[in-house]
């Protein structure tokens, strides 16, 4: 494997580290970001650059700042009193343990019966475009209702009450 | 003679890589582009920042830097030794780590908007299948260095400011989006490098640029408005208004960050010029077919620097908008226009060649664009003042 | 160990982390940092096998990546939401001391 795979793969996993150690949350959410970059990265070596570029501007470009925002709009970045973690953390990190391990295994496990890389894939823009209008409309309709009501929703709940109502 | 003077850059390249060992040539072909682009465009920045101050004096009636070189032509130079010698002054109970990284963040995005942006016939640096979505993941990255830089500095009013220019930002990075889609709804393609030479085709004198068109000039304007509010230029720089937010996001930042700062803004400006110019303005192509023998380097230049005049003309003229009339301006009118604008695109692409398209999109977009001005722009109207005095 | 082995590999320790956040930490909004960093490795794992499957012109794997992204998004952003409202309520984001039926 490449050096550039690990290199990369060294950073997200830093990155995701960091973001679940870290006290202070701003920084969690900012090692966050780097975990995503990371991430996006490691799509474009594999030659998604559609799914890159779209992790790029969707997780990096909206779901942090709005993680920002809102550890900005409930006081986050102050330190808090008592510890950052929950009561009995070691239950979490063992369960944690637990499934990666599972997970390792049956990935070494099965090592032999996986495919290995055969031709390169194409995966144009206007491939994507004809996928997402012919075999995966009905997805692509029920997303665009999801996205909706999510929209919706989270403005409704959000929403700054009125006093005295 | 004249193609060759056109691919003079590429020629140059394939010279220098000629007298190199084969497994060396990919890797010194890009780093000569890299070169190139860290070279021309900084260089660029600085006499941007000359024909700036005097442009935006001579509409102010006054003269501009006229002390250093002839005409102040030399006064980027003063700057770039002023901004180096100064003390770095990082308030102590800012976030060190944070406040360095935040302008090198948004110089890294900003320099790789340029990858994608064709400067002339075949000099592109990385000609990708997704270049349009390549430079907009590219823009959403420059947020965050923003947000990072007004949160790090420990300041209410840098914080104020990077609240502001991100939520700013984000709206009209939508719209800038959805302007961008119109174009490649109708070339069926997001690479760069296809958008322009499908505009780069003439009929008679005339180039089928995308602005000439009704959906393509209301793409443009939405364009325009969505590229000054993205790079916090006036009228929609509330977010680093020195009589409001002392210097905002970018308070806390003095000598060689503040001139990455600066450097970033002129920067994401020249990007967004010239991908605007990629998308409706023909890209390299020239004005009139009897001009094509003019290098198309020159024509991509002269467009990016005639978008840099219209924004210094704007910064000269227009007031500042305030916060929430920005904000009402993006999610009232612009983006439903822009909405309208796709549909009309649609129009334009399926009624066939003819006149009859020309006349149903264009009544279409004016109609579009007074009914949507009235609705969504009613202007509140007031009681009489009332008055309470202190009893 | 195949290209396929080690992307994998990445993605399960990438979920083992964003599990142990989800589980360990206090503030709310951290859980949910832990909840994106786990629909991240899966969609590491999807497109990894898109990419070594014997039909990659199906897009099957990049498809189910792309929507979701746009499911995580929407999923981050009415999260969020509720966080904040609960924070306007409680004064706090402490996930020990929403334990509460009644508000």
């Amino acid at each position: 494997m490449s050096v550039i795979f690990w290199l990369i793969s060294a950073i997200t996993i830093a990155g995701a580290l960091f973001a679940v150690i870290l006290k202070n949350t701003v920084h969690c959410a900012l090692a966050l970001t780097v975990a995503f970059a990371g991430l996006a990265l490691l799509f474009l070596g594999l030659d998604a650059q559609f799914a890159g570029f779209t992790e790029i501007m969707v997780y990096i470009g909206a779901v942090a700042i709005l993680v920002v925002f809102a550890i900005l709009l409930t006081r986050g970045s102050e330190t808090p009193k008592d510890s950052v973690y929950s009561r009995f953390p070691v239950a979490g990190l063992v369960a944690a343990a637990g499934v990666f391990a599972v997970l390792g295994w049956a990935v070494l496990q099965s090592a032999g019966a996986l495919p290995h890389a055969m031709q390169m894939p194409s995966a144009t823009a206007k491939e994507i475009g004809y996928a997402l209008v012919g075999r995966y409309v009905l997805p692509l309709e029920i997303l665009a209702l999801l996205l909706t009501v999510a929209t919706i929703g989270a403005v409704i709940v959000a929403l700054h009450e009125k006093e005295g109502k | 003679m004249f193609e060759n003077l056109d691919q003079i850059f590429i020629l140059l390249r394939n010279m220098v890589l000629g007298y190199l060992p084969e497994p060396l040539r990919p890797f010194v072909s890009v780093v000569l582009g890299v070169v190139a682009i860290v070279a021309i465009f900084p260089g660029l920045f600085a006499l941007t920042t000359v024909f700036e101050r005097k442009g935006i004096a001579r509409i102010q009636n006054r003269l501009g830097p006229n002390r250093v070189g002839p005409f102040g032509l030399l006064q980027p130079i003063a700057d770039g030794i002023k901004s180096l010698t100064k003390e770095d002054i990082v308030p102590t109970t800012s976030n060190g780590f944070i406040h360095f990284l935040a302008p090198l963040v948004l110089v890294v995005a900003v320099f790789m908007g340029f990858a994608v942006l064709p400067m002339g016939r075949n000099m592109v640096l990385v000609d990708m299948d997704c270049a349009l979505l390549f430079y907009f993941a590219m823009g959403a990255s420059s947020e965050l260095a923003v947000f990072m830089a007004g949160w790090s500095s420990r300041n209410k009013y840098s914080l104020l400011g990077a609240m502001r220019a991100v939520a700013q930002m984000i709206s009209y990075e939508v719209i800038l989006l959805l302007s961008g889609l119109a174009v490649v709804m109708i070339t069926g393609s997001l690479s760069l490098t296809k958008i322009v030479e499908a505009q780069n085709v003439y009929s008679g004198w005339f180039p089928h640029w995308y602005i000439f068109t009704p959906w393509g000039l209301a793409g443009f304007v939405m364009y325009a408005i969505a590229a000054t509010a993205e790079t916090n230029r006036s009228p929609f720089d509330l977010p680093e208004g020195e009589s409001e937010l002392v210097a905002g996001y970018h308070t806390e930042y003095s000598g060689f960050k503040f001139a990455l700062f600066f450097l970033g803004e002129y920067l994401a400006m020249f990007s967004i010029s010239g991908l605007g110019s990629t998308l409706f303005l023909g890209g390299w192509s020239a004005p009139f077919s009897f001009l094509t023998w003019v290098p198309s380097w020159i024509w991509f230049f002269s467009k990016l620097m005639l978008s840099i005049f219209v924004f210094i003309w704007m910064r000269g003229t227009l007031p500042r908008l305030r916060q929430d009339q920005l904000m009402n301006f993006a999610w009232k009118f612009v983006l439903p226009f822009t909405l309208y604008n796709l549909m009309v695109t649609a129009l334009w692409r399926f009624l066939g060649d003819g006149w009859e398209r020309w006349v149903v999109c264009t009544v279409l977009v004016i109609a579009g664009y007074v009914l949507l001005g009235r609705v969504s722009m009613r202007r509140e109207h007031f009681g009489p003042r009332s008055y309470r005095y202190a009893e | 160990m195949t290209p396929l082995t080690a992307h994998l590999l990445v993605a399960a320790l990438l979920f083992a982390i964003g599990l142990a956040g989800a589980l360990t930490r206090r503030n709310a909004i951290l859980v949910l940092i832990g909840i994106e960093l786990m629909l991240n490795a899966a969609n590491l794992n999807f497109i990894a096998f898109w990419r070594y499957s014997p039909h990659p012109e199906a897009l099957t794997g990049m498809m189910f990546a792309i929507f979701s992204i746009a499911v995580a998004a929407a999923e981050a952003a009415v999260g969020l939401g509720l966080v904040i409202a609960i924070h306007r309520h409680l004064h706090s984001t402490d996930l020990d001391q929403m334990n509460r039926m009644k508000g």
